[in-house]
């Protein structure tokens, strides 16, 4: 066995704890908890950044972990957590899928996520590719964590950890998008919070409750 | 040196058998002190042996030959079970003899004469705890063999004594696969003993007790033996994790100093992980038993995620 440097130790295992953070929001009911396990994410995220940051030497890849702190650590839990206040939801209804068969598709999506991700590793030259496939498959679990809830809150949570496995995994492809590609997302991210965040009241004005099966009809058709 | 190596082998499941009630006394001790109770003497279980030992045996009328076996099977497996897990040293006759799988199934034999004989007798409580231990059992079990897998994967061998061979050898490195698989064995093990989030091993007579209600019908030397066994099982679990996941201070010559020092190694290891087990215990609350098959699921998840994240992050983690 050859082992590798301390700094690509400590990022793999990073890798892996982002892995599990995202099956630990695959099988969260509780809403409150969901948002505190993104803001873990987001912290996660910044620690592998810098640490990118460091074995680089690129000076972008500081900026943008300044801009994760901020944004995904601090600003956006807060909003979310004064939003989850305000609005008094706290519990997800039940999910779509009991918890057990969603960790199981879950597993089935990582191996999946692997499968997809074996020609970009083998193609990209970073030192850090071989975290490509958990990016994808953070990617993918966000995208079953939006599956299989209905309240539009968890839903919101799940774009967002859909974003952080995006962010991790260009890092890992390429060491970190353009500057200019990451401030444009950053901004998306931050509007389409706010947005959402307007958008979650008039949900709630027009059906009185914030579950999503109400936008599924045409209102022609009540 | 054959003769020499087998008297260490003897000397080792000595061991093994006289220390489990003393490991079992420290973890209730430790549990004592963090409740802000008076402990009970480290030796209390020692004198419950002897106390059992000393009494009649009372036996129900219409058990049969099972029945009275079953205590000397159960005890014969884990004795067994001792001497196959590396917990002093690694070249040993019998311990070489055995891989992790056969071991898996002792446990799992352990278990089927421990859940017949609880059924022997006919009692409701006998068979509902029997039914409840074949399920925690049938979904620990899984677990634990994916724990294993992976653990096989790491050192391209099932066998316990090579493996705690290779990684007590190897320079330490951040390994995300086997710190999820230690989890998960974690959780097996606190589901397989009757620790806490699963079962209550200081209760009787309650509806939510698994391991209790096996062991209702038994009296004297026959639950001294259970008794005895359980302890002998928490310590075999004990070892089979500083095999796999603590490895170093473990003896690969039988110098005897080296043996020593493997078993001072062993005993610190078994004192701090005894008042581990006792903090995890008193921070936990029981679960509902329809709870516990998720807890057991995550167990699995831990380990297969531990699997996945070895073959994602490749061969050199």
């Amino acid at each position: 066995m050859t082992a590798l440097p301390w700094d690509l130790q400590l990022l793999n295992t990073l890798a892996a704890l982002l892995l599990l953070l995202s099956f630990s929001m695959l099988s969260q009911r509780r809403i409150v908890a969901l948002v505190d396990l993104l803001a873990l994410q987001g912290a996660l995220l910044c620690i592998a950044t810098l640490l990118l940051a460091w074995r680089t030497g690129s000076r972008h890849l500081y900026v943008s972990a300044a801009l994760t702190l901020g944004l995904k650590v601090i600003f956006l839990p807060w909003l979310l957590h004064r939003l989850i206040r305000r609005l008094g939801v706290y519990w997800d209804t039940e999910p779509l899928l009991n918890i057990a068969g969603t960790m199981l598709v879950g597993v089935l999506v990582v191996i999946f996520a692997f499968g997809l991700a074996q020609p970009i590793t083998a193609l990209a030259s970073t030192a850090t590719r071989n975290s490509i496939g958990i990016a994808l498959a953070v990617i993918l679990i966000a995208f079953l964590t939006m599956i299989t809830r209905r309240k539009a809150m968890s839903q919101v949570v799940g774009f967002l950890s859909m974003e952080n496995g995006l962010f991790f995994g260009a890092m890992s492809a390429t060491y970190g998008m353009p500057m200019i590609v990451e401030l444009g997302v950053a901004l998306d991210v931050l509007v389409a919070m706010l947005v959402l965040g307007v958008f979650f009241f008039q949900i709630r004005e027009q059906f009185d409750s914030l579950d999503l099966k109400h936008l599924e009809s045409l209102k022609e058709d009540q | 040196m054959s003769v020499f190596d087998w008297v260490v082998q003897l000397m080792g499941i000595a061991l093994a058998v006289a220390a489990a009630p003393l490991f079992l006394g420290w973890v209730n001790q430790c549990r004592a002190w963090l409740q802000n109770k008076s402990a009970p003497s480290i030796l209390l279980p020692y004198r419950g042996i002897r106390k059992l030992f000393h009494k009649d045996a009372v036996i129900a009328e219409n058990a049969s030959r099972l029945f009275r076996l079953a205590p000397y099977v159960v005890f014969g497996a884990m004795v067994t079970a001792a001497a196959v897990i590396p917990s002093i040293a690694t070249r040993l006759p019998i311990t070489q003899a055995a891989d992790a799988i056969a071991l898996v199934g002792l446990l799992a034999t352990a278990r089927v004469f421990l859940s017949l004989a609880a059924m022997d007798v006919g009692t409701a409580f006998g068979t509902l705890g029997a039914r409840r231990e074949m399920m925690i059992g049938f979904l620990a079990e899984p677990a634990l063999l994916v724990v294993i897998f992976v653990v096989s994967l790491t050192c391209a061998t099932t066998a316990l004594p090579m493996i705690a061979e290779r990684l007590s050898a190897q320079a330490f490195v951040l390994n995300p696969s086997l710190a999820f698989t230690a989890v998960a064995f974690t959780m097996v093990l606190l589901a397989e003993n009757a620790r806490i989030p699963v079962d209550n091993p200081a209760t009787h007579l309650e509806l939510t007790m698994i391991h209790e209600a096996l062991l209702l019908e038994y009296s004297a030397r026959h639950l001294a033996l259970m008794e005895w066994a359980s302890a002998l099982k928490l310590f075999n679990y004990a070892c089979i994790g500083f095999a796999v996941f603590v490895p170093w201070g473990i003896a690969t010559s039988h110098a005897p100093w080296s043996l020593l020092g493997a078993a001072a190694m062993l005993g610190m290891k078994l004192l701090v992980f005894g008042a581990g087990l006792a903090l995890v215990e008193t921070l936990s609350a029981k679960l509902r038993v329809f709870r516990a098959p998720e807890f057991l699921a995550t167990a699995f998840l831990f380990a297969v995620l531990g699997l996945l994240v070895r073959l994602l992050l490749g061969a050199g983690t």
